[in-house]
């Protein structure tokens, strides 16, 4: 988790969370050249898992170009001709997140560069979708993306960021989709398990924001918190936050969960 | 395994949530007050974004069932079609073009 203290990754193991996986993402800043994708590259497969070990978690990262850095063509050619030689790292789950910010033209192409990348390998893929007024267009750009290349199979795909608008479509199109909780300003534990509710507990996955804004890596076991508040049966519970991750990561042979 | 009905009934959910978003709603009264009552009012009441907002509200009450699955809708970008160049653009939580002619 390079944007959190190592307290962060205390506090993970005192409530039971033995195994992470972490996205490739925009650090806040647009990065001014290639060496400073090698060292974000170097920090997510080398430092954080010997920072995680410390605590007996196993730190699983996702290797990629976020869409929000697509904008510099050439920089983004650069990053992506070194991609390949970080995702055969050992800790290294796929391509992730990739995906597109404002639906833009570069956005796109750097994505479709990408999504070929993970079918010549047979990776498995992390998608970031859009925020706020993008989300619903950009979900529905990148599945047709996705489905557009036969190499790619939905069943290897997660979907993240999914929202009531776009998991319905998402669901109908044989992806796994992600609800990214965040403590203010997007998705809460509530509309997390509202969603259990209405589209029922599979192929979902619920993550954590913990990222360099307002953001609580527990906020899952905050969301397990409000399933059995309601009342919700500790299998299904169990199904929500361990089985289905599990299920679905564990299609890449790197992966392992105990 | 779908599960459609929530084991609380509706009068628990009731009892847990009422207050917490009696609370909410009091948050978003105040800050419609807060338009109101500050400098450059009405040229805040012409932004989309306050539009889209007012409309949301209204959608909550009227629509009667999906409601946030409807108001996600009324706040989104309805084209079909990239831009082309995102550079210097951020998401502002509401589709400016669903103010623009024809939309």
């Amino acid at each position: 988790m390079v944007s959190r203290t190592t307290d962060d990754y205390l506090a993970l193991a005192i409530n039971g969370i033995h195994t992470i996986t972490e996205p490739a993402f925009w650090p806040g800043f647009d990065r001014k050249g290639v060496d400073g994708f090698h060292d974000y590259f170097h920090h997510l497969t080398v430092v954080e898992p010997a920072r995680a070990a410390r605590f007996r978690i196993r730190h699983y990262c996702w290797i990629g170009l976020n869409s929000k850095e697509s904008e510099n063509p050439e920089l983004a050619e650069e990053v992506l001709k070194i991609i390949p030689q970080y995702l055969d790292r050992p800790t290294v789950l796929g391509l992730g997140e990739i995906g597109l910010n404002k639906n833009s033209l570069n956005e796109i192409k750097a994505l479709e560069r990408q999504l070929g990348i993970a079918a010549e390998r047979n990776d498995m893929i992390l998608v970031h979708t859009p925020h706020l007024e993008d989300k619903l267009k950009g979900t529905r750009i990148i599945m047709d993306m996705i489905l557009s290349d036969k190499r790619l199979s939905p069943s290897r795909v997660l979907i993240d960021h999914a929202e009531e608008h776009t998991i319905g479509e998402i669901k109908d199109n044989g992806f796994w989709f992600g609800l990214t909780l965040y403590p203010n300003s997007k998705g809460s534990p509530e509309r997390a398990v509202d969603a259990v509710e209405v589209f029922g507990p599979d192929n979902i996955c619920i993550n954590s924001s913990a990222d360099w804004s307002v953001s609580d890596p527990l906020a899952t076991v905050k969301c397990a918190n409000e399933m059995r508040r309601r009342g919700h049966p500790e299998a299904t519970i169990h199904k929500v936050f361990y089985e289905n991750p599990k299920a679905f990561l564990g299609q890449s042979p790197k992966f392992r969960a105990e | 395994m779908s599960m459609e009905i929530s084991p609380m009934s509706a009068v628990q959910a009731l009892e847990t949530y009422f207050l917490d978003n009696r609370a909410r709603l009091l948050e978003i009264a105040s800050f419609l007050d807060r338009i109101d009552r500050y400098k450059e009012s009405s040229a805040a009441k012409d932004d989309f974004r306050y539009k889209s907002f007012i409309k949301a509200l209204r959608l909550v009450i009227e629509c009667g069932k999906d409601r946030t699955q409807n108001v996600q809708l009324l706040f989104s970008d309805l084209s079909a079609g990239p831009i082309e160049n995102a550079a210097g653009l951020k998401a502002h939580g509401a589709w400016e073009g669903a103010f623009r002619e024809g939309n």
